[in-house]
């Protein structure tokens, strides 16, 4: 699948702003994106395994704040900074 | 005449802000300075060091405004860096265990890492790092990966300590201050805001408070500990000998031979106090410190007192101090030098002595404080500024 990372996390796709992961549910597709760009995990994720407050994570269009949201191969995911800012 | 060593000679100074890291170096008078940086540039480096061993591997915290918190790590002085394959983190609670005492700090998640030392000298590679929520953590292999001290982090003292991981600074809660016994490496120190100093004997094993004599700002007569402590050093020259810029005043503590802290900030001139974040001291005498007083009065503005920016040295331990202001702003001067944004460097005899400002800029005096010149500005609000 298609994963849409925000620019915070560039410094981790070496620039690329939409990089290519596997997986059934959240949590598997980040183990992937972790394994591919090692450090990018723990920026998003807690280690309560919670999503950093400032940061937000879509399925398509809709926000999951559970790990174990199920995706599929055809979805895209966005992993985005949260507009928390002023 | 004592010689230079060879850190005083051309000193560089390791800053951290709330939007990048920057190093300014010396040429070998101390007089002309040269700006490199940023370096993660948009994170806030709430603290930035060499490593005294062997000066050239450099360490900087970083957290992000969204990112969480993360140690990045280089080895030839800035020019590139690797990011900690494990930082700091705290251990997990387990399933159906609910966050208390029996459990210590696990369940918390870092927000910050937010104060580094490095470990005694004869452990080369060995370093402490100090959180917020307040934890206490080890690497011993340069800063790549880290570890919780499970005699601190885990014990029930620690919910008690730092009141399950709320009692804190405006920043948070922030353990801040790490001190190792160059005698002896099992001998540590740790401060925390709040909660207060510990003492441990058996490398992080086991601790105690160590705060009897200091004021706190609770109902309680005498506590334990709920102290807070905003910088607390070892002096150099005399490891049996501590002092503390507290909230509640500037004290000192000759272990040896006592537990309990003098408040030597009552010698303060009454219009100035005693309260302030740093406290720095000098590389060969012990009885030589330097504090940056700000005003704690009525809703603590934390800034120079009167709007009159000084550095305040004691050569006697604590009996007298004096002001010392050449240089600085006269009036109308309102930032804040935060506790690690202060520093020495290690010239004996014509100390160099550096702080950074909340509003960006960087001063430095050539003659131990008596006159100061600016040597950066416009940087963004100082966080940290360590010397090597």
């Amino acid at each position: 699948m298609i994963v849409h990372v925000g620019s915070v996390l560039h410094a981790y796709t070496g620039g690329k702003s939409a990089v290519e992961a596997s997986g059934r549910t959240v949590r598997a597709v980040l183990a992937d994106l972790e394994r591919r760009f090692p450090g990018l995990r723990f920026r998003v994720i807690d280690e309560q395994e919670r999503i950093r407050t400032h940061m937000r994570i879509y399925v398509g269009n809709r926000p999951v704040s559970d790990l174990a949201s199920a995706v599929k191969a055809e979805d895209e995911l966005h992993i985005l900074g949260a507009l928390s800012g002023g | 005449m004592k010689k230079r060593t060879r850190s005083s000679q051309e000193p560089t100074l390791l800053v951290g802000t709330a939007k990048g890291a920057f190093a300014i170096a010396s040429d070998g008078n101390r007089r002309r300075w040269t700006l490199r940086g940023p370096f993660h540039f948009g994170s806030r480096v709430h603290d930035f060091r060499a490593d005294p061993r062997d000066r050239k591997t450099w360490l900087a915290t970083s957290t992000g405004g969204h990112l969480g918190p993360t140690i990045f790590r280089s080895t030839d002085r800035g020019r590139s860096w690797k990011e900690a394959t494990r930082p700091p983190r705290f251990g997990s609670l387990g399933k159906k265990r609910k966050p208390g005492r029996a459990t210590g700090s696990r369940g918390q998640a870092v927000t910050i890492d937010f104060f580094l030392a490095p470990g005694s000298a004869g452990e080369r590679g060995s370093w402490y790092c100090g959180t917020s929520p307040s934890g206490l953590f080890r690497s011993d292999d340069g800063g790549r990966s880290w570890s919780g001290i499970p005699g601190f982090n885990d014990a029930p003292t620690w919910w008690d300590w730092t009141e399950g991981g709320k009692s804190g600074s405006p920043e948070g809660a922030l353990l801040h201050s790490i001190e190792v016994d160059p005698r002896d490496r099992e001998h540590l120190f740790v401060s925390m805001s709040s909660g207060g100093t510990f003492e441990s004997f058996d490398l992080g094993r086991h601790w105690k408070p160590l705060n009897r004599g200091v004021a706190a700002p609770v109902p309680t007569p005498s506590p334990d500990y709920g102290h807070d402590p905003h910088c607390m050093i070892l002096h150099p020259a005399d490891p049996d000998r501590l002092y503390q810029q507290n909230h509640c005043g500037i004290y000192r503590l000759d272990r040896a031979r006592t537990d309990t802290w003098e408040r030597i900030g009552r010698n303060m001139p009454r219009a100035v106090g005693d309260i302030g974040f740093p406290i720095v001291a000098h590389p060969s005498d012990p009885d030589t410190v330097w504090v940056f007083p700000m005003d704690g009065t009525q809703l603590w503005p934390r800034t120079s007192p009167g709007g009159r920016p000084a550095v305040y040295r004691t050569r006697d331990g604590g009996v007298r101090w004096e002001r010392l202001d050449g240089g600085l702003p006269r009036r109308d001067c309102f930032w804040t030098v935060f506790r690690q944004a202060m520093a020495a460097d290690a010239d004996e005899r014509r100390t160099g002595l550096y702080f950074g400002t909340t509003c960006g800029e960087v001063w430095a005096s050539r003659d131990g404080g008596e006159s100061w010149a600016r040597v950066a500005e416009h940087l963004p609000r100082i966080l940290s500024l360590r010397v090597t």
